[in-house]
């Protein structure tokens, strides 16, 4: 996925002149490249995200389309004012691709760990928030960031992730894909899931089968805005809506779903579970899939997480 | 160090000539107009903002974002008022504008945004924003091949912030000649004096050390000022860096130099009144 992204920003600048790129300090085969294939238009500009992300506020005034890599915690966290004043405020069209969304950095601990980003990033007027679920899905993406109005976040996973998306399934920032829906589209479940959360939901999804229970599962890629037609349309009628989201519980996708819910279907929205990562943090290092199994998010304890909201329900 | 420019004449007790009482009386018209302000402030600033806008900036008041115009970036937002009384002067909105100032519908806030009042290039307010955003548009300036200049004033309080010696790093680095950082150093922030909140000197020796091209001068000596302001980029190879020691309050002889007059949350007409009369003394 972060080879995808990168090489989509070298495509683009050979395509679009306002094109550029600002590194802080990662990845010296990158440095090079953007000298060879960017040159003039791409910077390594050390650990200092405060300024990268004012200087890239300056270059979009100036028209252009500044593309700021870096780590995805340092991105949000340590410059928050600057992408909240300067990017948001201003409505400034800059790409920001946080590396490591998630738990991928889980060996080097909480100090690393992007698991409230895109609360913090969804809390800014103008921000838009996106997390694909694979490679595939960045590039039909990344085609769409050039022109569009506001700041992004675009959150990265790990890398080499098994591809789930569809290219027939298209692409559109802020538009659900529905990735599996049960025939003549009745479900009792409706799975909301972002980033590689939907590919342990949909592996989930085809546990439950084999119990006959049909899941639809719901790609919500983009965060904000939120696709709250899609959402709506399909939260009628199911007997329990699942969240699913390599993120804190509070204020991220699961938040979102409820906001909206409460918003569109007062006193008639569905039991609504949210699995999540839980209000603290991580206490344990390892690998990113370990973590996500600690904290329920392998597709055996959503599947679990299902039957058991089902149960609830039933009883 | 070469190329450096020497402080000109300092002269703290110099007088204030015609236009610049004039600019300070405009200044209390908006302090009137919110019944509120950057009183100490924006008085600092007002022979710095006099002069870029009457002598050393490209731009049109006729059309804001004509895109050959410098690009003035006031970083320290909370002096907002010193900028609008120029705006105001150049055309860019009428003068009884400046009455609306904090008002509910007013364009003209506490801190400075772009996009409401034409002739602003950045909201500002939240501090050690503008220099990171003025690499930005020196960057942006060169890749156009743009001979416009970018100029960003900060205070002296706002350099604690360590954002805007990030971004003196990167200027620096990509040797931009069409940046101009001025300092409004005053002496006094908020709590009190610079010296005791947080030491900045030996202040030029930093801004030399970060690899800027230095001038100092008297910040309330308008022919000083057009003189030194004239002649940037003091190097064609570097950022410009220009300490401007200037007064805080200048101009209200019982503001001057005191912390408590950084800024009013409640200006009254007798205060507004002891306010015209000071600078009628002058």
């Amino acid at each position: 996925m972060r080879p995808a992204c990168v090489n989509k920003v070298f495509e683009l600048a050979k395509r679009d002149p306002r094109v550029t790129y600002i590194g802080s300090d990662l990845d010296p085969p990158i440095t090079k490249r953007m000298k060879d294939e960017m040159p003039g238009r791409a910077w390594m500009e050390g650990v200092s995200e405060q300024h990268i992300v004012g200087m890239s506020a300056g270059l979009a005034m100036e028209g252009f389309i500044p593309y700021v890599h870096t780590i995805a915690t340092f991105i949000t966290r340590r410059c928050y004012e600057q992408v909240a004043v300067d990017l948001c405020l201003h409505n400034l069209p800059v790409r920001l691709i946080g590396n490591g969304g998630g738990l991928v950095y889980a060996p080097l601990g909480p100090t690393h760990l992007a698991i409230e980003d895109i609360a913090i990033m969804r809390a800014l007027p103008n921000m838009t928030v996106v997390s694909v679920c694979d490679a595939d899905e960045m590039k039909r993406f990344m085609d769409q960031t050039l022109d569009w109005p506001g700041p992004i976040y675009i959150r990265l996973a790990k890398g080499y992730d098994p591809i789930v998306s569809r290219a027939e399934l298209g692409f559109t920032i802020g538009k659900a894909i529905v990735m599996r829906e049960a025939a003549g589209g009745k479900s009792r479940v409706l799975m909301v899931t972002t980033g590689v959360a939907t590919t342990r939901a949909l592996e989930a999804a085809d546990a439950l089968e084999a119990d006959g229970i049909e899941c639809t599962i719901m790609h919500m890629h983009t965060v904000k805005p939120l696709d709250t037609a899609a959402l709506i349309e399909h939260a009628r009628d199911c007997d329990l809506i699942v969240t699913v989201e390599e993120h804190t519980i509070v204020g991220g996708l699961g938040s979102a779903v409820i906001d909206a819910l409460v918003d569109a279907m007062p006193g008639t929205i569905p039991p609504v579970k949210r699995l999540g990562i839980p209000d603290a943090f991580a206490k344990n290092y390892g690998s990113q899939d370990q973590l996500m199994e600690i904290y329920g998010l392998q597709p055996p304890e959503i599947a679990q997480a299902v039957r058991d909201g089902l149960r609830r329900r039933a009883a | 160090m070469a190329n450096d420019v020497a402080l000109s004449a300092h002269a703290p007790g110099q007088q204030l000539d015609k236009r610049s009482i004039e600019l300070r009386r405009l200044v209390v018209r908006a302090l009137d107009g919110g019944a509120r302000g950057h009183i100490g402030s924006s008085l600092s600033l007002i022979e710095i903002m006099r002069v870029l806008y009457d002598d050393i900036l490209r731009y049109r008041a006729d059309t804001p974002d004509w895109e050959e115009r410098d690009r003035c970036i006031l970083s320290k937002g909370h002096g907002c008022i010193a900028q609008y009384v120029m705006l105001a002067e150049k055309g860019f909105f009428p003068h009884e504008v400046l009455d609306t100032f904090c008002r509910r519908d007013s364009i003209l806030g506490g801190h400075p945004e772009a996009g409401k009042i034409p002739g602003i290039e950045a909201s500002t307010g939240a501090l050690g924003h503008g220099l990171p955003i003025g690499v930005g548009r020196a960057m942006g300036l060169r890749i156009k091949q743009s001979d416009a200049c970018v100029f960003v004033i900060t205070g002296d309080g706002e350099i604690n912030e360590g954002s805007v010696w990030e971004a003196a790093l990167s200027a620096s680095k990509h040797r931009l000649s069409n940046l101009n950082w001025m300092i409004d150093y005053n002496k006094v922030q908020s709590a009190g004096p610079t010296e005791e909140i947080l030491p900045l000197e030996p202040l030029a020796d930093k801004c030399r050390a970060f690899g800027f091209a230095v001038a100092e001068v008297d910040g309330h000596d308008v022919e000083a000022l057009r003189r030194l302001l004239r002649t940037v980029p003091v190097d064609r190879e570097r950022p410009t860096a220009i300490i401007c020691h200037t007064v805080k309050g200048k101009g209200l002889s019982f503001a001057e130099n005191d912390a408590n007059w950084h800024h009013k949350s409640s200006i009254n007409k007798e205060l507004v009144a002891q306010m015209y009369d000071a600078l009628e003394a002058l």
